[in-house]
Formats: C-alpha cells, sequence, structure tokens
C-alpha cells in the first residue's frame, strides 16, 4: 500500500519535472526573444524619443534617457514647410494604389478563377518586370516626362508607382482568388447567378482581406519611394523622402530636429502597419505557396 | 499570337465548339489586358529605349544634338574601373544583406513561433524597422546610430572596451549593410513565421514523441517545409535589395571614393550629376542583362516556387 502511494508519488514527481524544465526553458526561449525584439526595435524607440528631445540632448555621451520632453522640434519641422511634402506623399500613395487594386483584381482573376492558356506565362511576365533594375530605365522615364512637360508632377509619380507595384499586386491576388472555394462557385452558378452576382456576392467578400493587405503592402512601397521622386520631382510634385533630403542639406544635420522629420515621415506607414499585420504576414506569404 | 492562343484553347477541357471556344478564351483574357498594357508600356518600352539611347553620344549639359556612336559606350563602360567596383559592391550588397536578413530573419521566426509572454507585442515591435522609411532609416543609423562621437553604436561598443569607430567612413559598406539588413529582416521573419506555422502540428508532436531532438526534428521536418518560404523570401529580397539607392545615398554617397558606389547609385551619378544620357543608358543596358543572366540561372536552379507552381497547374 505505502509502496504503491510512493510509486504514485514519484510518477507524479517524474511527470512534473519536465513540465518545469520544459516552462523553464519557454522563459528562457522567451527572455532571449524579448532580448532581440529590443535590440530591433531600439533604433524606432530611439528616433521618436530623440524627436521630443532639445537640440542639446540629442547630442550627449553617454545618451540622455531623461529630459525635458518638447514639442519644439515638430513645430520647427512643420514650419519648415513640410505639409506639402506630405500631402503630396498621401495623394501619390491613395492614388497609385487604388490605380493598381483597379488593374490588378481583373487581371489576377482573370489569372486564376478561369485560367487562360499561357496563364503561367503571363504571371511570369509580371514578377519578372520586378526583377528587372528600376535605375536601367530612369534615362528614358526621365527624357521622356521631360518632353511632355510632366517633370515634378504628382500625376507622374503615380504612374510610375503604380507600375512599379503592379507585379507584386497582379502576384498576391492571384495566390488570393486561387483560395476561393470552387464549390462556393458551383453552387453559385447552380442557382443561377450571372458573372456579375457571382463576381460581387461570392468572389469579392472572400478576397477582401487579401485586397487590404495587397493595397497595404503596395501603400508602404509607394509612400516610402524615394529614386523617382527624388529625380523627377524638385519643388511642386516632391515626396516626404525628398523632403527628408532637403531638410538635412538645408538646416544641417540637427539630430532632435531630423528625428521628429523621420517620425512624421514614418508614422503613417507605421500605424498602419501595427494595425493590420495579420493581413501584412498574409499578403507576404502570399498564399501562392500552399 | 491569336492563332496559337486559340489551338490551345481547343484542349481546355470541357468545351463546346471551336468558334464559341475562340471568342470565349479571348473574353477570358480582357480583363487582364489594362494591366499588360500598363505594365510593358511603362516598364518594358522604356528598356527598348535604354538600348537606343545607349547607342548615342548625348550630354544634356554641353551642347551639340545627340549623335550615334555605336557601341563606344559599352566599350567606356568595360574600360571603366569604376564599373567593375560598381558590381562587386552590388554583388556584396545584395548577397551579404539578404543572406544576414534572412539568417537572422530565421532565428526570430524560430524565436516568435514559440509562445512566450507579450509575444504579439514582440511581433509588433519586431515588423517595426521595415515599416520606416528607408531614406529616414538610413538617415537616422548615419546619425543617431553610428555617429563617432554620439552615436548608439560608439556607447555600446564602448561598454566592452572598444574605441569608438568613425563607422560610416572607416566600415562604409558594413554601414550600409547593417541599415539594409535591420530593414529586411522583418520581412525576412514574417515571410519564415508564416511558413513555421502553416507546418502541421501534429507531426511535429509526432517527431517529439519517437524522442527525435529539437535539432534533427528542425533540420529534417522544419526546413524541408520552409524551404519553398525561404525561397519566396530571398527572392522578393533581392529583388529589392539589388535596387538599393536610399541607404547609399543618404549614408555614404557612394564614397569615400567609390567605396560603396554600387549600379543603381553609379548609374543615377552618371546620368543625374555627369549628364552623360549615353554612358548611364549604357551602364543600364549591363545592369539589365546581368540581372537576366543571374535571375535565370537562380530561378532554373536553386528557386522552385515556379517550377513548384508548373507541376500544381
Amino acid at each position: 500500500m505505502a509502496t504503491v502511494a510512493a510509486n504514485a508519488r514519484t510518477q507524479r514527481a517524474g511527470r512534473r519535472r519536465p513540465r518545469i524544465r520544459q516552462r523553464l526553458t519557454g522563459v528562457a526561449w522567451g527572455t532571449v526573444a524579448w532580448f532581440a525584439t529590443i535590440i530591433f526595435f531600439f533604433p524606432v524607440f530611439w528616433m521618436i524619443l530623440t524627436s521630443f528631445k532639445p537640440e542639446s540632448a540629442a547630442y550627449s555621451n553617454p545618451p540622455q534617457f531623461a529630459f525635458h520632453p518638447t514639442l519644439n522640434e515638430y513645430k520647427q519641422v512643420f514650419s519648415a514647410g513640410m505639409g506639402p511634402f506630405l500631402a503630396n506623399s498621401a495623394i501619390a500613395t491613395v492614388i497609385s494604389v487604388l490605380l493598381v487594386l483597379a488593374l490588378a483584381t481583373p487581371a489576377a482573376y482573370a489569372l486564376s478563377m478561369r485560367p487562360i492558356a499561357h496563364w503561367r506565362d503571363a504571371l511570369f511576365f509580371f514578377i519578372s518586370t520586378k526583377m528587372l533594375p528600376v535605375v536601367a530605365a530612369i534615362v528614358p522615364i526621365y527624357l521622356a516626362v521631360r518632353d511632355i512637360g510632366m517633370l515634378d508632377s504628382i500625376p507622374t509619380l503615380i504612374v510610375l508607382y503604380t507600375a512599379m507595384n503592379l507585379p507584386i499586386a497582379v502576384w498576391m491576388m492571384r495566390s488570393f482568388f486561387l483560395e476561393v472555394p470552387g464549390e462556393m462557385l458551383e453552387a453559385a452558378r447552380i442557382d443561377g447567378a450571372d458573372l456579375r452576382h457571382e463576381l460581387t456576392e461570392v468572389v469579392l467578400p472572400t478576397v477582401a482581406p487579401g485586397l487590404a493587405a495587397t493595397a497595404l503592402i503596395c501603400a508602404i512601397f509607394a509612400w516610402n519611394e524615394f529614386f523617382f521622386a527624388l529625380n523627377l520631382t524638385s519643388i511642386r510634385a516632391a515626396t516626404m523622402p525628398v523632403f527628408l533630403v532637403g531638410f538635412v542639406t538645408s538646416e544641417g544635420l540637427y539630430w532632435a530636429k531630423l528625428a521628429a522629420a523621420a517620425t512624421l515621415a514614418s508614422v503613417p506607414v507605421l500605424i498602419a502597419g501595427w494595425i493590420a499585420q495579420r493581413q501584412l504576414v498574409r499578403g507576404l506569404s502570399m498564399g501562392a505557396i500552399k | 499570337m491569336a492563332t496559337v492562343t486559340a489551338g490551345k484553347a481547343v484542349h481546355l477541357p470541357g468545351a463546346r465548339g471551336q468558334g464559341r471556344r475562340t471568342s470565349e478564351s479571348w473574353l477570358r483574357r480582357i480583363p487582364l489586358l489594362p494591366a499588360l498594357l500598363f505594365t510593358i508600356l511603362i516598364t518594358q518600352i522604356p528598356f527598348l529605349l535604354t538600348i537606343y539611347y545607349s547607342l548615342q553620344s548625348w550630354n544634356i549639359a554641353k551642347p551639340g544634338s545627340p549623335h550615334w556612336v555605336g557601341l563606344n559606350n559599352y566599350g567606356a563602360v568595360f574600360s571603366d574601373p569604376v564599373f567593375y567596383a560598381a558590381v562587386l559592391h552590388t554583388i556584396e550588397i545584395t548577397f551579404g544583406s539578404v543572406l544576414i536578413a534572412t539568417l537572422l530573419g530565421l532565428g526570430l521566426a524560430l524565436l516568435l513561433d514559440r509562445k512566450f509572454l507579450g509575444r504579439g507585442l514582440a511581433r509588433t515591435l519586431l515588423i517595426s524597422p521595415f515599416l520606416i522609411m528607408p531614406a529616414a532609416a538610413a538617415l537616422l543609423w548615419k546619425t543617431t546610430m553610428l555617429d563617432p562621437v554620439y552615436g548608439i553604436v560608439n556607447w555600446v561598443i564602448g561598454w566592452f572596451g572598444f574605441a569608438p569607430v568613425a563607422f560610416t567612413t572607416s566600415q562604409p559598406l558594413a554601414s550600409v549593410i547593417a541599415t539594409v539588413v535591420w530593414q529586411w529582416t522583418p520581412f525576412e521573419m514574417l515571410i519564415l513565421l508564416a511558413g513555421l506555422q502553416s507546418q502541421p502540428r501534429d507531426v511535429l508532436e509526432a517527431a517529439r514523441v519517437d524522442g527525435a531532438s529539437a535539432w534533427s526534428t528542425f533540420r529534417e521536418l522544419t526546413l524541408p517545409h520552409l524551404r519553398s518560404y525561404l525561397e519566396l523570401g530571398v527572392l522578393l529580397g533581392a529583388i529589392y535589395v539589388v535596387n538599393t539607392f536610399d541607404a547609399i545615398y543618404m549614408i555614404t554617397q557612394g564614397g569615400p571614393g567609390t567605396a560603396t558606389t554600387n549600379l543603381p547609385f553609379y548609374i543615377y551619378q552618371r546620368a543625374f550629376e555627369g549628364f552623360d544620357i549615353g554612358q548611364a543608358a549604357a551602364l543600364g543596358v549591363v545592369t539589365v542583362v546581368g540581372t537576366i543572366i543571374v535571375a535565370t540561372i537562380a530561378l532554373r536552379t536553386v528557386f522552385q516556387v515556379f517550377i513548384e507552381n508548373e507541376a500544381r497547374a
């Protein structure tokens, strides 16, 4: 009787011990993960922190973590005329993303829902355009844009950003269309739904999250684009990255002001990305590999 | 083209009659056309024009109309030592950044694949570098991180007794790569994390019950499963990193000397600082041809994303 109880006890202890060990290793790995996270996030944290510093606290060795926060640098950035740049970035991003979706959605539909001959070639063509370095096309693009008098104009940026994001969007949207279950379409067709109903009532609701993911990724790339903006705009149509360059060269390198400008330039995408991170993951993994 | 596609369409299953087939196959193609035409017009025609301009001698800062010089610009490109340096730096930046970012991304993805306190928050914070505007990120790394006097990195290495380093001038290539790696690691991490989380749990559980070590489980189950995700991450990362311009423009301006000049930055310099249209175009053509060769070899041999797609079709 006693031995049975002792046996049971050792058994229970034996079961418990690995569980404790498991939890300990779990905590250890969790600590490692947080350590890595802090290292990777630190530059972002430091950017935001520096943006609230008075300029004198931005330059210090050792770095200052405690200081009297001020909004002064943000005020100066705005009074340096950031508003129009922000507006240009927003317009170029939003309209180019809408155009991308308008062009990519039907194309992806054609490439996935009702397979056509050579769909693979078409898909490969789209993605291969992305592999050609964009700098190689800058000379003719610059000359063409100059000759039609469209230098320093937002429509020029919109067209180029649309072309830049279209291949990725077609690729992503196609994979989202592939996830629409065939039975649902069959059922809709048997119920006598015509193409329009099939699209609006079956297909679009299913791919809506995919549309959001595609839009987000295209928006990130459009908002952050620097090369075209630098070379094709100067005053009227210049976007946020160009403002950063001009800001640095005209004001010299004042770190707190730079940090404030950088924070303002990054915050829209940062917040959108944080909110929509699930879509971001889905979009990046593209379902294509499933 | 029309005849070829019509001929193909006959082999589609469930078809009824040639005439209807042809018109239907065209109907199906119509939604594709706007995107296709737009892409060809904006991305392909400029490349053809680049070839044309590469055969001209044309400096827009100098008077005199452009004139035909045949292959002279190519001769100049291939006898230009900066061109070879730029090729080398492009390879170093692309290869180094994508390799390091993928390895770090894999490590972070493995860490985030386990449950721990605040995992959601950690993931949110970890994707942030990818969301920061690259031009802003480059400026911040150049100043607040890598500055020899006030930079955080020098402060940290000071704890371990190292003397401050003027990274952007003494280690310019490493500075650029560090910035690019910082931005692209979260991207690789997200793709690989999606791969890890799509792994069937019961298989892993079975391996554990069978007494397989963590390492052999990783090597024999996880890594093969991750293969297509790794390929996709490397492919997309390389496509973007090979065009690295922002970091170089902001941090080093290609220097000191030409220590960090890559092909995109060199083409930019030839075109917008040297105003030499012909040579910039020739550089562009050489870059495109080189990229096509490398991409074709890579896609045919290493990457199976497309090959597997084919099998699935």
